[in-house]
């Protein structure tokens, strides 16, 4: 346990560090972006590397958190702390009804199912117009404040989000460690042994689902807050499947590894710029490589890369 | 290990800038399109366009013996991406002015940001809550959806067609154009009796049109970019709907006619005076600009120029008229803008003001109507 | 409401449903060789459009010429896909082959947005244009195609899988693919059968649609979708439970358009899809299985 806080507090000093490296330049503004999406890794990784349950709609629940968040600010005039944590409470319900029937379902019939969830919450943010502005977008949500101290810059707004991601960071590993984590692993490797042991496996994964949409919720919340404008398209299907493609990629049931995913992702197309019309070949063809060479994704493959290298660099001393 | 890796790309990626700083003689101008994803028609055309005009003004010694530097970034119509990407250009490269984005969506999303920053936008979208009201750094070229619909409901109301259905595109263009649709019927006489909408990767209309066939409706309006309508018009053809077809001007370029083939025949729709360019009067105050564009566009991309692509010229024009005047910082710009005065763009004939940032007035629409593959002007 | 409006969304419905049909097959013939839900396969469908508008347009062939050849042509990137992607994977996790045949797909998409740029484009219809009229409703030649097209490949398709031997070889790999080995069949192959035969049917999906709904590079997304969600209604056969899947869709998107609201249309197909696999979560013609441990 001492070894993993050392760990972590490791990875803080360095997040909260950052930003004199970076001086409030554009990068700055990526790294924002970077904690949210570590943040909605994180998320699916509880349910997807933890509890081994498939979800291609949690864009749905990103959304969800950043509309009523914004709708309740922009238009309703609501203190921004207050609407957060009732944002999250009421998608954490919906995932919860919601997820008795849809997790009773299995492998690819959950990712239909789950991905069809995901499309209705996305037409339902496209139809309202009246309450969420429909495709042109919901605009004039409120910055963040605490009394009369406002995260309105990139900088600011940093701190804010990197506090509460590595919060959610320290949760996610405090969990991961206890007696639930343990009971998640087992229902991931057989559900029907971890029944028999007393699992109420059930519910356990139910809860999951819950937790992993209250954390995608509040990083809805912090989205629209930085952007102060939100628009459906930021919450389609594309997006649920870059939330996957980042956990798969940074290494599952790893929340280090769910950082190094959403920070590679969220980073690459800003490398890829120069690349022009070419940055989606070269995209799509860096996810395959990825998945053929690294299949146990970042967290796995940089450690064995390292390794090849000083090992290839020995054989070549003896030589 | 991986920070080292970051800071190591970060590290190139500083220096890159620094080297582009030591030679910061011109005017760096940003620009914000969406060159791939699904609003590509307009990014596209829109990006060329800059390019072309920068270089050429450029090629005859710049402006004021500076020249101008594009720098354009493609936003993929999202809208994270254009906020992140406008910081980019402010904060990086240090740009004096931004051109664009493409989309409503992506505009409304960068308004603060240029708020804040306090650097003039010159949006090529279309929404005229852009402009509505008024904000300090925010200027559009593209004409407002609100002109368009007028000019449509005007031809209707002289036509005595007062019972009209709309089928608009579940997008931001779409939704824009609905909402004027709406707000503005009851000021025309005009009754919408059926009101729908169709997703912008719709394959099949027939059902919306089949229910439309039903309705009361005396004349049918679509609002919708390609290919959308032109499925539209082919459904249309295929029910035999008998109903007056009327579309936007999303659609008011060649490629719409080689899709819908013979059902684009008779439809009529409000379009930028780009498309009948040649045929227009010369005493159009426009028409110089129109043909030098048209003309220049076809020799450098060999395809026509569009009216998209004229958003963008008249956006780096009016900045280089702008530079032309002595401004060079931003709050100077953007004052300049302000000023600006018959000035006679692709898009139609600007006039700035403290109230008005939109700058154009109805005579910057016509409307045409597609007979035997081509335009005409509908009088 | 007239019978000849319920007429028309109906007829509609089923020729955009034997679209998704014909796609949702493709899934399953893969899904049932080696288990992987491919999602490039609406890339194939873009496929065999854009190809054949090259040979139209590019080497001036004609109709009955150009479809065969891009058919041909998709094929061969189907074998491509598999040989290049599928087969090197080192850990074939269900997960890990999710996230290739996305990437894939990803790739694909951008290679033909290099190749075709962004323009949507148009194709000739087979026969014509002119409405043919049933009680009212309307139709046109192509879907008329459509039609027959999807029932004559539901009836090969049965015919291939019941009676050749390599048919049989690959029913056995979806029933179990270590006995199946056991037995001498060369599994290796049949996935990368399954893949020729898939891409080659999205392909054959593609080339029918695109008179009617047009083609450009990203068509295949959409189009990808509504075939899986097909195949899952009909439980991931390769058969007439698909094919019913499929028609069901297409009928309840236009039904949805027609009668309730046209901007909620796919939200409806959606709920009553969700509702389907809450009620029979095997889909709805499939037999519930007990989970071995």
């Amino acid at each position: 346990m001492s070894r993993d806080l050392l760990k972590f507090l490791a990875f803080a000093v360095l997040v909260l560090l950052a930003p004199l490296y970076f001086k409030g330049g554009y990068l700055m503004n990526v790294l924002v972006f970077v904690g949210i999406h570590t943040m909605l890794a994180i998320g699916l990784n509880l349910l997807l590397g933890y509890a081994g349950q498939i979800s291609l709609g949690h864009a749905g629940f990103f959304g969800m958190g950043a509309y009523l968040s914004g709708i309740l600010t922009a238009t309703y005039a609501w203190n921004p702390w207050l609407a957060m944590p009732l944002a999250a409470l009421l998608v954490g319900a919906l995932a919860f009804m919601i997820g008795f029937p849809i997790l009773k379902l299995k492998g690819h019939y959950l990712a239909m199912a789950t991905l069809g969830m995901g499309i209705i919450i996305y037409i339902v943010f496209n139809e309202t117009i009246d309450l969420t502005g429909g495709p042109s977008g919901l605009s004039g949500i409120p910055s963040l404040s605490i009394g009369t101290f406002t995260f309105d810059s990139d900088v600011k707004n940093y701190y804010l989000i990197w506090s509460i991601t590595l919060g959610t960071i320290l949760l996610t590993l405090n969990l991961a460690n206890s007696r639930v984590g343990r009971a998640l692993r087992a229902v991931h490797d057989s559900e029907v042994a971890a029944r028999v042991v007393g699992v109420n496996a059930r519910l356990l994964k139910v809860q999951i689902f819950a937790l992993s949409a209250v954390i995608s919720s509040v990083a809805g919340s912090l989205y629209a807050h930085t952007m102060t404008f939100v628009a459906p398209a930021s919450f389609g299907f594309n997006f649920s499947v870059e939330l996957l493609t980042m956990v798969v990629i940074g290494g599952l049931g790893s929340i280090y590894g769910s950082f190094l995913g959403a920070a590679l992702l969220t980073l690459l197309p800003e490398f890829l710029r120069a690349a022009h019309d070419y940055d989606i070949i070269i995209y799509g063809g860096l996810l395959m490589l990825m998945v053929m060479f690294m299949p146990g994704g970042l967290v796995r493959g940089i450690p064995d890369l390292f390794r090849m290298l000083v090992k290839g660099r020995g054989g070549d001393g003896h030589a | 290990m991986r920070f080292r890796f970051i800071q190591f790309l970060a590290a190139a990626f500083t220096l890159c800038i620094a080297q582009a700083a030591v030679a910061a003689a011109p005017i760096k101008i940003g620009a914000l399109f969406a060159v791939t994803g699904p609003a590509a028609f307009l990014g596209e055309p829109e990006r060329n366009t800059a390019k072309m005009v920068v270089d050429e003004i450029n090629k005859a010694g710049g402006v004021k013996g500076r020249k101008l530097e594009l720098v354009t970034y493609d936003t993929a119509g999202d809208a994270t991406k254009a906020v992140q990407l406008a910081t980019k250009l402010i904060k990086d490269d240090k740009v004096v002015a931004i051109i664009g984005p493409s989309t409503t969506g992506e505009t409304m999303a960068v308004i603060p940001v240029v708020e804040k920053e306090q650097i003039p936008l010159i949006s090529c979208s279309a929404g005229s809550k852009i402009t509505d009201p008024v904000k300090k750094w925010v200027f559009k070229t593209a004409q407002n959806d609100s002109l368009a619909v007028a000019k449509i409901f005007e031809y209707l109301q002289k036509q005595k067609q007062n019972k009209v259905a709309i089928l608009t595109v579940s997008d931001g263009f779409g939704s824009s154009g609905r909402e004027q649709l709406k707000a503005q019927a009851a000021k025309f006489g005009i009754n919408i009796v059926s009101d729908d909408t169709y997703g912008p990767k719709d394959t099949d209309m027939t059902a919306q049109l089949t229910k439309i066939r039903g309705s009361q409706a005396q004349a049918l309006i679509v609002w919708g970019t390609n290919p959308g309508p032109a499925v539209i018009a082919k459904n249309a053809k295929q029910l035999g709907l008998k109903l007056p077809l009327y579309m936007s001007h999303g659609v008011s370029s060649k490629k719409f006619i080689d899709l819908a083939g013979d059902a684009a025949e008779g439809i009529r729709l409000p379009s930028g005076k780009v498309l009948v360019a040649d045929v227009l009067s010369n005493s159009d105050s426009q028409k110089k600009s129109l043909l030098a564009f048209v003309k220049d566009y076809q020799n450098h991309y060999k395809t026509e120029g569009d009216h998209f692509g004229g958003h963008a010229w008249d956006a780096v024009m009016l900045i280089k008229t702008a530079v032309e005047q002595g401004a060079e910082s931003p709050a100077a710009i953007r004052d300049q803008l302000e000023k600006t005065k018959n000035f006679h763009g692709i898009g139609g004939t600007f006039n700035f003001s403290s109230q008005d940032h939109a700058g154009l007035g109805k005579d910057a629409f016509v409307l045409v109507e597609i007979k035997n593959k081509d335009w005409v002007i509908v009088k | 409401m007239q019978f000849d409006q319920l007429l028309q969304y109906s007829l509609s419905g089923l020729s955009t449903g034997a679209i998704y049909a014909l796609i949702g097959i493709g899934f399953s013939i893969i899904y049932n060789a080696t288990g992987i839900i491919n999602f490039a396969q609406g890339e194939f469908v873009m496929l065999g459009g854009m190809f054949t508008l090259l040979f139209l347009e590019t080497f001036k062939l004609p109709l009955w010429a150009a479809i065969p050849c891009a058919i041909a042509a998709s094929t061969v990137a189907g074998m491509l896909f598999e040989r290049l992607a599928i087969r090197p994977l080192r850990q074939p996790t269900p997960i890990n082959l999710v996230i290739i045949t996305i990437g894939g797909s990803i790739l694909i998409r951008g290679l033909s947005m290099l190749a075709w740029g962004k323009d949507t484009h148009a194709i000739p219809p087979f026969s014509g244009d002119d409405p043919i009229s049933i009680a009212g409703a309307t139709i046109l030649p192509q879907h008329l195609w459509i039609l027959a097209i999807t029932i004559l490949i539901v009836f090969v398709n049965r015919f291939y899988f019941y009676h050749t031997i390599s048919g049989k070889a690959m029913r056995a790999c979806s029933y179990n693919r270590r006995a199946a080995g056991l037995v001498g069949i060369d599994v290796r192959r049949m996935v990368l059968f399954s893949f020729i035969i898939s891409s080659a049917m999205g392909a054959v999906a593609g080339i029918i649609v695109a008179p009617l709904t047009m083609t450009a590079y990203d068509v295949g997304v959409m189009l990808g979708l509504k075939g899986f969600c097909a195949a899952i209604i009909g439980g991931m056969s390769s058969g007439m439970a698909t094919v019913v899947g499929g028609l069901l869709l297409g009928v309840l998107e236009s039904l949805g358009a027609g009668l309730i609201s046209s901007g909620y249309k796919d939200a409806i197909a959606f709920i009553i899809l969700l509702l389907i696999l809450f009620i029979r979560p095997q889909g709805l013609f499939g037999k519930a299985e007990s989970e071995r441990v």
